[in-house]
């Protein structure tokens, strides 16, 4: 419970740098939107967030092996990565974030928006998990 | 707009380290937090009170003055609970409860696994770009706002 909450509260102080120094909403899904097509001179931010996103990762790893988070993508379903992958594309391109823009960020905020989508998207993904799990 | 680029590697860096540090590149704590009716996982929940906690905080001192390094906040390209709203945080449900990974884990999974990775970010780039070229954009620039 420590490390889950420690590293939320690391998740929060990114959110928080990025938004006071640069104005932008930390959005994982919104950064990558933004980059297709890639506009000019709004690529470049973006790249270097998700570079630092991809290196903080692994620079923890360092630290503390990510053994189980590896094993469970070595055997996670590919049709399922894929198929799912592009509903999240899709879904979070359409309702404008995911679970740090409109989660951690519209919560933050006191969007009512991001409060309506995140509600939704957790509903939902519990709905489809207890589905797939069904037996 | 240097210190900027800066700012943005530094603001992705502590992001993907309170990622993995919480445990969050791990489908099968994020399929367990999901699976309600099974071995309820509470992991994602305990991020999500210390990460939503912080900035609940942290905003309400953001937005009492201007960003340090640019002219203004952002502005949200839309406003209001609209259809695309519903209908795209229903479609992400589905995709995330199916994949196991929301996009800032799918990213950053890179460093931890990289075929998985780019099998998911493949799927996520086509669906971006399918509702990019679908969807009428509501193209409303109000500023973001707290409260």
């Amino acid at each position: 419970m420590v490390q889950p909450l420690l590293g939320g509260v690391l998740i929060g102080i990114a959110a928080t740098v990025l938004l006071a120094l640069n104005g932008r909403i930390a959005g994982n899904s919104g950064m990558l939107h933004g980059l297709l097509p890639p506009q000019k001179g709004d690529a470049d931010w973006r790249v270097l967030y998700l570079v630092g996103l991809v290196a903080g990762a692994a620079g923890y790893g360092l630290l503390q092996p990510q053994d189980l988070a590896a094993e469970a993508a070595r055997y996670a379903p590919p049709l399922a990565v894929v198929v799912g992958g592009m509903l999240v594309g899709l879904g979070t391109r359409l309702s404008g974030g995911c679970t740090s823009g409109h989660g951690v960020c519209g919560i933050g905020r006191l969007s009512v928006r991001s409060l309506v989508a995140t509600l939704i998207f957790m509903a939902v993904g519990m709905l489809t998990v207890t589905l797939l799990r069904w037996r | 707009m240097t210190r900027a680029r800066v700012a943005s590697f530094f603001s992705g860096a502590l992001f993907g380290v309170g990622l993995a540090m919480s445990g969050m590149l791990d489908r099968e704590r994020i399929l367990g937090f999901l699976d309600v009716t099974g071995a309820w996982d509470p992991t994602l929940l305990w991020v999500m009170v210390g990460a939503a906690g912080t900035t609940l905080i942290s905003f309400r001192f953001v937005f009492r003055s201007w960003p340090f390094l640019r002219q203004q906040f952002a502005a949200a390209d839309q406003v209001g609970i609209t259809k695309s709203l519903v209908l795209g945080a229903a479609l992400f449900g589905v995709g995330w409860g199916v994949s196991g990974y929301c996009p800032g884990p799918g990213v950053a999974l890179l460093a931890v696994e990289w075929r998985t990775a780019v099998l998911y970010l493949v799927g996520v780039i086509a669906g971006s770009l399918v509702a990019h070229t679908f969807a009428a954009k509501s193209s409303a620039a109000t500023p973001i706002t707290c409260g």
